[in-house]
């Protein structure tokens, strides 16, 4: 009456099942998808090739008609001009790039000082109303920067932070804050509480257990963060040039779309002036590739 | 070494769930006093509790002499086993195991020495060079142990330390941690979902149910009375039949026939229910003497031993203990007969033991 083992197993062995077909195989398939990535790949990268390309072209040989692809004179005016002015000083654009650099890096290093100890208590600690709150610090993030600019626009105003660095650091610490929260949130519940718990009884304090074992595994998560809340600032538009007007306090987008307009647009340094914009960007983003991943994908496995 | 005090522990989170109810517990010195329960039924929070990890809304807790409610857990001198072992992923087994050593400040050589008397404890002296991802979930659940003795602690917290081993590696476990405790005689508070692990590791059991203690007992006494019809269900594998009974003529008798003993001292006007335990129980040849009719839903064949599950009138799926000699198949019509001595009754609103 007992049931044998190999009643329980199928009996045919693996290579002969029915392979499960494909409509196009193999070579074929291959070919096709191919052709389309590389039509793909033309489409979303020419934008990109064709700025380069400017900003290395001469100016007679940027409004050339038919364009030449290849065999241009290749100049490095352009980034030249980028950094040094007129009158061989510092250029208005440069200065951007430096107030950029101060914005972005101040408002990043300041949301994760802010955002990871937050997302932490929030991970470990039984807060009242916690799923509230994460809503409402999510919440903030629901309106685009153009819907609220006029009103932070006259609250600047008022409290004298209108064209100041201050300012933008101010609220881009403000944008980047809950996204901090939300993401670092991920990070810190994948981290076992335990190690917290065996440190804390092993002698240190809730804080020491939370730097000294907590925090050098939540690295690679804080990196991906920091350079999302980066790029953010790095990037951001509509507050800058709402909330700006010097030069000397004006960070690059708004100052590379001054570039544009006026009687003529020398298209040759608004190129250069790109590509210098969205080196750091790239750089940043291929140094932490592997955690950008890692923070995208996160939560979709379990451990 | 020291036993542990809990009194009246209360406690409450903000949301108004209530994880423990008011438990009394009292663990002597050196004793492996073990907490059972189903999940969420508080066992874990009184272990955090007892730890410092978790701080309890009233009552108090008491470590030898001392009272430890207000004390951080690195001053409550006790070590803890967690479920994921918790070993510091960026330090070898080696630091991992002198960590909370060099965090007490002694000095290096000491350190050592304490290091490798734990190491050749727990037979780790060929992974002291390894990391945490290196070994198995055996090894590491070894490491952990060596870090919790290392410290030489008042008692040992054990928070349900081998869920996470495959069956064959858990029963080494259970020996070696139930043998190291004897050896050491430290007190340790061991919580588990597993009875077996409870029965077989414990010198006493405290089955929680729903933040409360329901039975506190030696394995054998909550096998033979369980407190209430919660531990009689929950204690045993296969668990004890409940069967609904009423006094008759100076017996129990249920609905399909079967006539137990009472105890003495039953109450007459109440429902009651006996509890009966599968090997007090025999399936026989139909109309066997003192056997009531019967039929064989099912046997589960384990080697030793055939488990029968009868419907006899009235009553369903009674759970029967039976010889691997003793073959009957499924569907037949048998006897069923009970063989053991007075069962527990418990009254069916109170769901206590009544006598």
């Amino acid at each position: 009456m007992a049931v044998s083992v190999d009643e329980a197993v199928s009996t045919v062995p693996a290579r002969d099942r029915p392979r499960p077909t494909r409509r196009l195989g193999g070579r074929g398939r291959s070919l096709v998808e191919v052709a389309l990535l590389t039509v793909l790949a033309v489409l979303m990268l020419f934008p990109v090739l064709w700025m380069i390309e400017t900003s290395i072209k001469e100016n007679r040989d940027v409004y050339a008609v038919p364009a030449e692809f290849f065999g241009f004179t290749v100049t490095m005016e352009h980034f030249k001009d980028v950094f040094v002015g007129p009158d061989g000083g510092r250029s208005a654009l440069s200065v951007a790039f430096l107030n950029s650099a101060v914005v972005a890096g101040v408002s990043t290093l300041l949301a994760t000082v802010l955002g990871v100890p937050a997302a932490w208590a929030y991970s470990r600690f039984a807060v009242k109303a916690r799923k509230d709150q994460l809503f409402f610090i999510l919440s903030t993030r629901f309106m685009p920067p153009v819907v609220v600019v006029i009103p932070i626009f006259l609250m600047y105003r008022q409290v004298g932070l209108i064209d100041s660095k201050l300012g933008l650091i101010l609220i881009y610490t403000a944008f980047n804050v809950p996204f901090t929260i939300w993401m670092m949130k991920g990070f810190v519940d994948e981290v076992p509480a335990e190690y917290e718990d065996a440190a804390m009884l092993d002698g240190y304090t809730r804080l020491q257990a939370f730097r000294r074992f907590t925090l050098p595994l939540l690295v690679p998560g804080i990196a991906a963060t920091a350079v999302f809340a980066l790029i953010f600032s790095w990037n951001e538009f509509v507050f800058a040039i709402f909330l700006t007007s010097s030069d000397s306090v004006r960070t690059a987008p708004p100052a590379i779309a001054g570039l544009i307009g006026g009687t003529t647009t020398d298209w040759g340094l608004v190129a250069a002036a790109s590509v210098v914009f969205a080196l750091p960007v790239l750089v940043f983003a291929y140094l932490v590739r592997k955690h950008l991943v890692a923070g995208v994908t996160l939560g979709a496995v379990r451990r | 070494m020291a036993g542990i005090e809990v009194t009246a522990l209360h406690k409450r989170y903000p949301d108004g769930t209530v994880a423990v109810d008011h438990v009394d517990l009292s663990i002597g010195d050196g004793e492996l006093f073990v907490m059972l329960g189903p999940s969420g039924c508080g066992k874990t929070t009184t272990l955090r509790a007892i730890a410092g990890l978790e701080r309890q809304t009233t009552g108090d807790i008491r470590i030898g002499d001392t009272l430890v409610n207000d004390l951080p857990p690195a001053e409550r001198d006790i070590a803890m086993v967690f479920q994921f072992y918790a070993l510091y992923p960026h330090l070898r087994t080696r630091d991992n195991l002198a960590f909370p050593l060099r965090a007490e400040g002694l000095p290096k050589a000491e350190v050592r020495e304490r290091v490798a008397e734990a190491a050749r404890l727990m037979r780790l002296d060929q992974l002291l060079d390894r990391r945490p991802r290196q070994l198995s979930g055996g090894e590491q659940q070894r490491v952990a142990l060596a870090r919790a003795l290392v410290r030489r602690p008042r008692a040992f917290l054990m928070d349900e330390p081998l869920t996470n081993l495959d069956a064959e590696l858990r029963a080494d476990m259970r020996t070696e941690i139930k043998h190291l405790q004897g050896e050491l005689g430290t007190t340790m508070v061991y919580v588990t979902h597993d009875q077996v692990e409870a029965m077989s590791l414990g010198h006493r059991i405290a089955i929680l149910n729903k933040g409360r203690v329901e039975q506190i007992g030696t394995p054998l006494e909550v096998y033979d009375r369980p407190a209430s019809l919660f531990c009689a269900a929950f204690i045993g594998s296969p668990p004890m039949n409940l069967i609904e009974v009423a006094v008759a003529d100076e017996k129990l008798r249920s609905q399909g026939g079967l006539v137990l003993t009472p105890p003495p001292g039953l109450p007459r006007d109440r429902r009651l229910v006996a509890g009966v335990r599968p090997e007090a129980l025999e399936v026989t040849t139909p109309g066997a003497e003192g056997s009531v009719p019967a039929r064989v839903v099912s046997a589960e064949w384990l080697g030793d031993e055939i488990i029968y599950v009868v419907d006899h009138s009235g009553q369903h799926d009674v759970r029967v203990r039976m010889p691997p000699t003793v073959r009957f198949a499924a569907d037949t019509p048998v006897g069923l007969r009970h063989t053991g001595g007075t069962p527990t009754v418990y009254d069916v609103h109170t769901e206590e033991l009544v006598a």
